[in-house]
């Protein structure tokens, strides 16, 4: 019997059947990743401010030089947390929250560098370092290079 | 110490990073998409004059996330730039990002040494 499947009705087991997958598979977590990422990057954020605050106040720094070592030590605190296996655990709930402020790039070259010690100091850890930073590196600098170009030629 | 400022790096880094986060959960992007397209961002904003006064206003919120990374840069090769022109763009590019990024090197390398991967 050649029918249309187009117009042929859904069967009582079809029906139960996408009513179960329905129910099994998982609920869309949109607004709870976006509330983590939230929490997450604030507190970040509000750590980097006091950081700087920090340095400003007990070195005698300008809020722009401070923020330099502030950074450095919110990457030593991501790279200890990489190591120690603490990071991937948080980084799991907080999603954008870690991995978008620099916690996120002191966690891709160190993970990277974990997960490729086995291929040896040279060619696993010095080379694979970069695997993931180095793409937020290198476009980083070509569009820096392309604006100070502007800048030397139309600018100054 | 001024708390408004607080207020404002969590409100604003907050912000940027639910952003990232809905661009992840919405579009087929990897977080390695998201992340360079910050940087670039970042820079361009940066290029306009338009990140300094924001790290002003936001302060961490400016400042820690990836994008800052991308203005550092341009800052650097700007102020070079002004000083000696197209060269400068070559030597002044890492003159801000110097600590981000031999931080991020040194700590690794060492985590890297210390530490064995987990699982």
């Amino acid at each position: 019997m050649a029918r249309d499947p187009k117009k042929k009705p859904l069967s009582v087991d079809q029906k139960r059947y996408t009513e179960m997958v329905e129910a099994l598979a998982p609920k869309p977590t949109y607004l709870r990743n976006a509330m983590l990422a939230y929490l997450f990057g604030g507190l970040v954020s509000v750590v980097g401010q006091l950081l700087t605050d920090f340095y400003r106040l007990a070195f005698d720094m300008s809020p722009q030089e401070a923020g330099n070592p502030a950074s450095a030590t919110v990457i030593f605190i991501a790279s200890l947390l990489t190591g120690l296996g603490v990071f991937d655990k948080i980084a799991r709930y907080a999603g954008a929250g870690l991995s978008v402020p620099v916690t996120g790039f002191a966690n891709s070259m160190v993970s990277s560098a974990l997960e490729f010690k086995r291929e040896g100091l040279v060619l696993g850890v010095g080379s694979k370092m970069f695997i993931l930073a180095g793409s937020v590196i290198t476009f980083g600098v070509v569009t820096a290079f392309i604006i100070g170009l502007i800048y030397a030629i139309f600018v100054y | 110490m001024d708390w408004k400022l607080y207020v404002m790096a969590f409100l604003v880094g907050g912000g940027i990073c639910m952003l990232a986060q809905l661009v992840l959960d919405f579009t087929k992007l990897t977080p390695g998409h998201v992340l360079t397209g910050l940087t670039v961002i970042g820079g361009i904003l940066g290029g306009l004059g338009l990140y300094e006064p924001f790290k002003k206003i936001a302060g961490g919120g400016a400042t820690m996330p990836i994008s800052s990374f991308g203005n550092a840069l341009v800052q650097g090769a700007i102020s070079e730039a002004k000083r000696t022109g197209v060269i400068g763009v070559l030597t002044g590019m890492f003159e801000l990002t110097s600590t981000g990024i031999t931080a991020a090197i040194v700590f690794g390398f060492f985590t890297a040494l210390i530490f064995d991967p987990k699982d």
